[in-house]
């Protein structure tokens, strides 16, 4: 028992910061770039792309069994795609605000690499309970990644953090950082600062690749599971 | 006439795909490294963007608008848009072997490229009419592939340069991404767009 508790724990906390999947493994690349102007709206990505990967990772470990390989891929992105409808009409009903902040970025969700590569890696061969874990893990370290490179990018750019002003006095805000550059900007430094202080350090090299490399994956695991 | 070059040019400098609207990162970042990939990834996008705008936006139009199932657009699409990629890779493996084994690799590749999606989503949101629409996907996977090929030969540089270790990798392709998009900043505001 105390040894299962063990295990969930680790599935639990990896998504967090040893397998982080936008600063360590380099998945979800565009949300964590388009829409972390602002604080607030890197949360509501977060929480929404969360939701969506607690779903389809519940459904797709609950019939992980009864789906034939050969057409587990397009079952999957229906899965997915079903899910982030639901998210896109709670968002519309219930936070318009933040609907029309995150714009086609929401159904845009369907092709976030994170999803995908859980679904395939993690739910498709483990139990409800620990693909709940890992969903909720995962979910939570890219709304991390994104609550950080939201904040990093307002604050500098917008001289506020989630509306609140901070830096009235100190400094006029670097526009640039809330135009796209600062995107990219933001997104470089806060990796450099992780491989400059991470006790964890994968080799650069892997960490270049990485997207290139897992989301080739995906799709080429894609194309030969369809042939 | 004018609408049209307006939407082009728009398309493929001042919402750059990549560098403003930030679709389409993975590749951008995963096969930027030689100008070769790049130039084969570009191809394979710039093709399966401009067969699938006209095949989403008649699907909108005459299949989703009518029977009012707009809310299954996301659903219709990525499904559409994964057989399309399918289908163009067989008929090119089938009639056009030269081209496939140029474009090949890079095909499996795009039905997980937000781009794709990206453009789809985008040209149903401005309610385009067709022609509009195959010139604004056509025009935003050349913007895509500029922006690649753009990339690719900076980071040829990259490669030769002694770099800090802790920017090794991924950080310094950021902030070189940061740079080039900075120079694209500078077509905001061309011709009033």
């Amino acid at each position: 028992m105390a040894k299962s508790s063990k295990k969930a724990l680790s599935v639990l906390t990896n998504g967090f910061i040893k397998e982080n999947p936008v600063l360590k493994l380099v998945l979800g690349t565009c949300p964590s770039l388009a829409v972390t102007t602002m604080a607030r709206n890197g949360i509501g990505m977060g929480i929404a792309t969360t939701f969506v990967l607690l779903g389809s990772n519940i459904v797709i470990s609950l019939i992980r069994k009864i789906v034939p390989d050969r057409v587990r891929i397009p079952v999957f992105i229906t899965v997915i795609a079903g899910f982030t409808t639901i998210v896109g009409m709670l968002l519309h009903a219930y936070l318009p605000d933040i609907y029309k902040e995150l714009g086609i970025y929401i159904p845009l969700i369907v092709v976030n690499c994170i999803i995908f590569a859980r679904a395939e890696m993690f739910a498709c061969k483990n139990s409800v309970g620990m693909s709940i874990l890992d969903a909720i893990g995962m979910g939570g370290g890219f709304t991390l990644a994104l609550l950080i490179i939201g904040s990093v990018r307002e604050i500098l750019g917008a001289g506020t953090w989630m509306g609140i002003p901070l830096t009235k006095d100190l400094f006029d805000p670097a526009i640039i950082m809330i135009l796209p550059p600062g995107g990219f900007l933001a997104f470089g430094f806060v990796v450099a600062a992780i491989q400059k202080f991470s006790v964890l350090k994968i080799k650069n090299k892997e960490i270049a690749t990485g997207c290139g490399m897992n989301c080739a994956g995906c799709a080429a695991g894609n194309n030969g599971g369809d042939r | 006439m004018k609408e049209i070059i307006l939407i082009a040019i728009a398309a493929v400098f001042v919402e750059n795909f990549v560098l403003s609207k930030f679709l389409g990162i993975c590749p951008f970042l995963g096969v930027s490294k030689k100008t070769s990939t790049a130039v084969g990834m570009g191809g394979a996008i710039v093709f399966v963007i401009t067969i699938s705008s006209v095949v989403t936006w008649s699907v909108n139009e005459y299949l989703l608008k009518p029977y009012e199932l707009i809310y299954l657009q996301t659903i219709v699409f990525i499904l559409v848009i994964a057989a399309l990629v399918q289908l163009v890779e067989t008929v090119l493996k089938k009639f056009m072997p030269a081209l496939y084994r140029a474009l090949g690799i890079y095909l499996p590749l795009i039905t997980t490229n937000c781009a794709v999606l990206g453009s789809a989503l985008l040209i149903a949101e401005r309610e385009y009419t067709l022609l509009n629409a195959v010139v604004f996907g056509f025009s935003s996977a050349v913007g895509f592939t500029l922006a690649l090929l753009l990339f690719s030969g900076v980071r040829e540089r990259i490669e030769t340069n002694d770099v800090p270790m802790a920017f090794r990798g991924l950080p310094i392709t950021l902030i070189a991404a940061a740079l080039v998009s900075v120079a694209f900043i500078g077509f905001q505001g061309l011709f009033g767009i």
